[in-house]
């Protein structure tokens, strides 16, 4: 329903945008992640219409909105600050949208009072927004921007000034929010943790591009280059050559490791003599004193060269010697301590030669 | 700790007896039943029965309130404006620019106004006095509105377009009202100054356009009766009654 063509968008000598691609499908929840700085704000707005790409297209079912101003394009945002109008009380705030579109008295408040019972804030209409909290003022600003049921609703890092367990709650309602009016979602935020938990799709962005796109597993466990692996979530990226590409599997020669054989999640054309890189996570490594050998996975014998207590988990840095290191995780479910091995023991780790992602 | 608060408290004592003592003067002296200003001889409303039975004083005093609502009025709406464009051009020495009528000596002004009159054939009168009271009263609207503008988020007028309001909706419905405290304290502010001129209405006034100031000032150049004492004091408790409205509104008017 939302396609972004070939948008292009620079400031000065900067590339905000570079030839941005992109598809929403309707009431997709869809998400632009990435660091600060990316452009995902300046994408943003180009859909709203408070900025305007100096090339490319942005379609709306079709139809180009670049030549509407923001009050003709049947797209309505969340703003970061909220943008609730100080002067106004809650009710007032929410029927703002619909005075502009000129509905009649009795409708207008009969959907501010519907929209009111949706976000569960039906006492606070006489309420002016600085007499609210944080995340009642966030639900009162989701809500004047969904009353007048716009196609396409965009939301700017919504939650980045509420605290973490608030955080946490907003999330859960958003996504319920979202699923009972199948209302389109274009969600921003530099949280990955935020977008893999809210998202049908994300697009990650790095400097005015798009990295890639796809649902939040894929993008997890099968990151298409170095920039997706480390952006989200922990990964250890471990440099090496191909040797050699077969079918079903690779054979790489991964720095400092020796020669190893890999099936599984192999990119396309792959040739020999080629830097690559292994994109492992934490999680798929097994670490302890002593592993029992198994041929479908890889072994390797190191010194934890540091630990890192996290409450749940505690992570292991392993120097798997000359140099390459490699994280490791193990849960803390046996009572009291802190850590199973300390820096200078020697342990064993291993994974699957299926565990990893071969990215260029 | 109890000294120096002692100091303090008479040291702001003496402040206040020094600035008000004059004006106390000024004001018992309205009420004394005798013609010379020198001593006591007893309570009389009789001064401001002739001030109110004295012709020219109450042309004066209509002059005078006509203009200053008129000053007030028009350096509201031009202060308004060019304190959303000096908002927008973000130019500190633009803003300076704009006191800089209020910086100037008074008399300066005055003349420089009065040889700008001529210069363009504007008689001298009510409609003369006016223009000159606006370009000393833009500037304080202007600052006011500038103050209220910077404490405003950018994002509010966004989200109004947003959710449908043309650019004109937008400002009738979210700046103007945002911006309201601020124009009304500009514009106390300008009637204020308005009505207490005396330097450049001396200079821009015409026949038949004196203000109180300036009849009170013809008044005094015979000797200080007791009635320019009633005058006065009337133009005291108006401007106090004025600024404290204006002392309940600018902190307000200050804050985002
Ligand atoms: N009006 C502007 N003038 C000049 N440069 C700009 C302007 N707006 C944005 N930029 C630049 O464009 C780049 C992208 O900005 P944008 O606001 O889209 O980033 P973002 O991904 O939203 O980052 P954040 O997560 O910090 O909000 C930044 O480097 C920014 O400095
Ligand atoms: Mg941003």
């Amino acid at each position: 329903m939302l396609e972004i063509i070939d948008v292009s968008r620079r400031y000065g000598e900067y590339l905000a945008l570079r030839d941005v691609n992109l598809r929403v499908h309707a009431g997709e929840f869809f998400t632009l992640l990435g660091p600060s700085g990316c452009g995902k704000t300046t994408l943003l707005r180009s859909i709203a219409g408070f900025d305007h790409p100096d090339s490319g297209d942005i379609l709306l079912d079709g139809k180009s909105l670049l030549h509407l101003p923001p009050e003709k394009r049947p797209v309505h945002t969340v703003f970061q600050s909220y943008a609730l109008f100080p002067h106004m009380t809650v009710a007032d705030n929410i029927a703002f949208p619909l005075r502009m579109a000129k509905l009649d008295k009795t409708e207008i408040a009969r959907r501010v009072e519907e929209v009111l019972e949706d976000v569960r804030l039906p006492d606070k209409a006489r309420h002016y927004p600085q007499a609210l909290s944080g995340g009642q003022r966030q639900r009162i600003a989701i809500a004047r921007a969904l009353v007048n049921r716009p196609r396409l609703l965009l939301l700017d890092e919504p939650l980045s000034a509420l605290d973490a367990k608030l955080r946490e709650q907003m999330q859960i309602e958003l996504i319920n929010l979202q699923k009972d009016i199948g209302i389109t979602f274009v969600y921003v935020t530099h949280d990955q943790g935020e977008a893999l938990a809210l998202s049908h799709r994300i697009a990650v962005m790095n400097q005015g591009e798009i990295s890639q796109i796809d649902e939040p597993a894929q993008l997890y466990n099968c990151p298409g280059n170095r920039f997706v692996a480390d952006f989200i979530g922990q990964c250890n990226i471990l440099d090496g050559t191909v040797i050699e590409s077969h079918s079903d599997r690779v054979d790489v020669e991964l720095d400092g490791l020796g020669r190893i054989s890999l099936s599984a999640h192999i990119p396309a054309n792959l040739h020999s003599g080629e830097r690559c890189a292994l994109t492992l996570r934490p999680e798929k490594i097994r670490l302890a004193k002593q592993l029992e050998a198994n041929d479908a996975e890889l072994h390797f014998r190191g010194q934890v060269h540091d630990t890192l207590y996290m409450g749940d988990v505690t992570i292991y840095i392993v120097e798997l010697g000359e140099g390459v290191k490699v994280e490791a995780l193990l849960a803390n479910s046996a009572p009291g301590r802190a850590r199973l091995f300390d820096p200078g023991d020697t342990v064993e780790i291993a994974w699957h030669a299926d565990a990893g992602h071969l990215v260029r | 700790m109890a000294r120096p608060r002692k100091t303090l408290l008479l040291a702001s004592a003496l402040v206040y007896l020094f600035l008000y003592i004059p004006l106390a003067v000024v004001v018992v002296f309205s009420f004394n039943d005798s013609r010379l200003n020198a001593e006591w001889v007893g309570f009389t409303w009789k001064w401001y029965d002739q001030l109110f039975s004295n012709p020219q004083m109450l042309q004066a005093a209509r002059n005078s309130l006509i203009i200053a609502l008129a000053a007030a009025l028009l350096s509201g709406v031009l202060g308004c404006l060019a304190g959303i464009a000096l908002h927008r051009f973000r130019q500190k020495w633009l803003s300076a620019l704009v006191l800089g009528p209020v910086a100037m000596p008074d008399i300066l002004i005055g003349v420089s106004l009065l040889l700008t009159f001529m210069l363009f054939n504007i008689g001298l009168g009510s409609i003369s006095i006016i223009l000159a009271h606006v370009s000393f009263c833009i500037g304080f609207v202007a600052l006011a509105v500038q103050a209220r503008m910077s404490g405003m988020d950018d994002s509010l007028l966004e989200a109004a377009r947003d959710l449908g309001a043309s650019p004109w909706q937008s400002f009738r419905l979210i700046t103007l009202p945002l911006l309201l405290p601020g124009v009304i304290a500009g514009m106390m502010m300008a009637f204020t100054l308005s009505i207490d001129d005396f330097v450049v209405t001396f200079f821009t006034a015409g026949v038949g356009s004196a203000t109180l100031p300036l009849e009170i000032y013809s008044m005094v150049k015979i000797a200080v009766t007791p009635e320019v004492n009633a005058v006065s004091t009337l133009l005291m408790l108006l401007t106090l009654v004025l600024i404290t409205v204006l002392s309940r509104f600018s902190p307000q008017s200050l804050r985002s």
